[in-house]
């Protein structure tokens, strides 16, 4: 029998992170939410969600006080350390702040700002959407020709070196970003059926059990 | 791009699918588990569970039926119902639903929308609606509760108004006057709450084919289209919907 890989999910008292736990499980990790720093720092992988606020979250990460663990396991994945996924504001945080914020910093792994979206369109972008994506990045390695995924958010992450997937929604949006082991998504893979699963399948492929 | 959502709603009383024609006769159809996973192969972009059962014996059943969902089914999934307190959401959230659905409650108490979306974010937070013509309200639609059978004298679209305010994500609007007739979506109303707030508007009520749900997205500029009975009876199914979807110029997921 083959060991499912640990994953932990930063859980840090913000909304709903049960979907995410249970689509990396059927993705087939050992998922754990916690806020317990020896269990994010020994397991093989880490996701940190995020809905709502970008400020509430932030706020959310300094109270539970995970906020410098989450900014040094960001940073060591993009040095090519313990796989790190980001998701939605989980992916926004990664940045310097949000236009949706301002005075609150994020993360800061990504020397960047957030940014409204522009253009005449709904705010938020709460739909499924067709994403245009690196199809030669381990990310999407697999994944069908025309993936859909689904989004929820009223912010963007800037257009970076490290932008593996776009989607067009009045203009078009940063939809994934990927540095090294550092990987995040705008879209939600737990909430993407078949193609988010697959996305999370790909993030478990570059895991190291031990 | 504006993607146009088919939602198939699954009404579940005591764990089991039914439907109503009008809000009553209910007919049987189906374990909503084994359906929605059904949907999900289908296409379907998103899942409504509305639990109509009034009593709170039942409560353990629904989350029964919550948790095996979310084990199966990977795309947005909301539950309605019988949820009055953050706490009753939470519960529900917990056992892996994405977005709760207010109705009655939120009538009752607006601040409820609000708690909860400042726990959970709004984008968890619809609030269902439902609302039949009268001469009674200003705007010439007036909004009901208690699974339709309450007048409130609220006008429709000054309860959306608030709703949006207090943190509503979504507004999931069911005619009464069109709900189980297949006459299709009532236009006029949906037209004017989607003029009125900026948030995604689910059409419910009255789609009896592609054309109903085509016209519901196109003229009633509705994002998400709802429908129950048409579906689970196999009448359409979500491919055709989104072929005509397409044929008019909207965008569907895989179609």
């Amino acid at each position: 029998m083959t060991l499912r890989p640990s994953v932990a999910i930063f859980d840090y008292g913000i909304g709903n992170l049960r979907s995410a736990q249970k689509a990396l499980e059927f993705a087939g990790a050992e998922a754990t939410l916690t806020n317990d720093k020896f269990i994010l720092k020994e397991s093989d992988g880490v996701v940190l969600p995020g809905v709502g606020a970008f400020g509430r979250c932030a706020e959310a990460l300094i109270e539970s006080d995970l906020f410098s663990l989450a900014a040094s396991m960001a940073q060591e994945a993009a040095s090519g350390g313990k796989p790190f996924l980001g998701i939605c504001i989980g992916m926004q945080l990664l940045y310097n702040g949000s236009d949706e914020s301002v005075g609150t910093s994020g993360l800061g792994v990504i020397n960047e700002q957030i940014r409204s979206i522009k253009g005449d369109v709904k705010i938020p972008q709460m739909q499924w959407n067709k994403l245009n994506c690196d199809f030669t990045h381990p990310m999407f390695k697999g994944i069908e020709e025309d993936p859909w995924v689904y989004f929820v958010h009223g912010y963007s992450a800037p257009f970076t070196e490290e932008s593996v997937a776009s989607c067009d929604y009045g203009t078009d949006l940063n939809a994934a970003i990927a540095s090294n082991n550092l990987w995040a998504t705008q879209f939600h893979p737990e909430k993407s059926g078949k193609t988010g699963i697959a996305v999370l399948k790909n993030f478990l492929s570059i895991l190291k059990s031990d | 791009m504006r993607t146009i959502r088919i939602i198939p709603c699954l009404d579940v009383d005591k764990g089991r699918v039914v439907k109503g024609i009008n809000f009553v006769d209910l007919r049987d159809a189906g374990d909503p588990v084994e359906l929605a996973s059904a949907y999900n192969d289908q296409g379907a972009d998103e899942i409504v569970f509305l639990d109509i059962t009034a009593s709170s014996d039942s409560r353990e059943t629904l989350h029964e039926v919550v948790r095996r969902t979310a084990e199966e089914i990977f795309i947005p999934f909301t539950v309605g119902g019988g949820i009055r307190s953050v706490e009753d959401a939470r519960q529900i959230l917990r056992l892996g639903a994405d977005k709760i659905s207010l109705n009655t409650a939120a009538v009752i108490r607006p601040d409820l929308i609000s708690d909860i979306a400042k726990e959970f974010g709004s984008q968890c937070v619809v609030v269902a609606i439902d609302s039949r013509r009268s001469d009674e309200t200003p705007c010439g639609f007036e909004v009901f509760t208690h699974g339709g059978r309450e007048a409130t004298g609220l006008c429709l679209l000054e309860w959306v108004r608030q709703a949006v305010g207090e943190g509503a994500g979504e507004i999931l609007l069911t005619s009464m006057d069109r709900d189980g007739t297949k006459n299709g979506f009532d236009i006029e109303m949906l037209k004017a709450v989607s003029q009125e707030v900026s948030v995604p508007l689910i059409a419910s009520g009255g789609a009896g084919n592609s054309k109903d749900m085509v016209d519901g997205a196109l003229l009633g500029k509705a994002d998400a289209l709802l429908a129950a009975s048409i579906f689970h009876f196999g009448e359409l199914t979500i491919s055709e919907v989104k072929k005509e979807l397409l044929k008019a110029g909207l965008t569907a997921r895989g179609a």
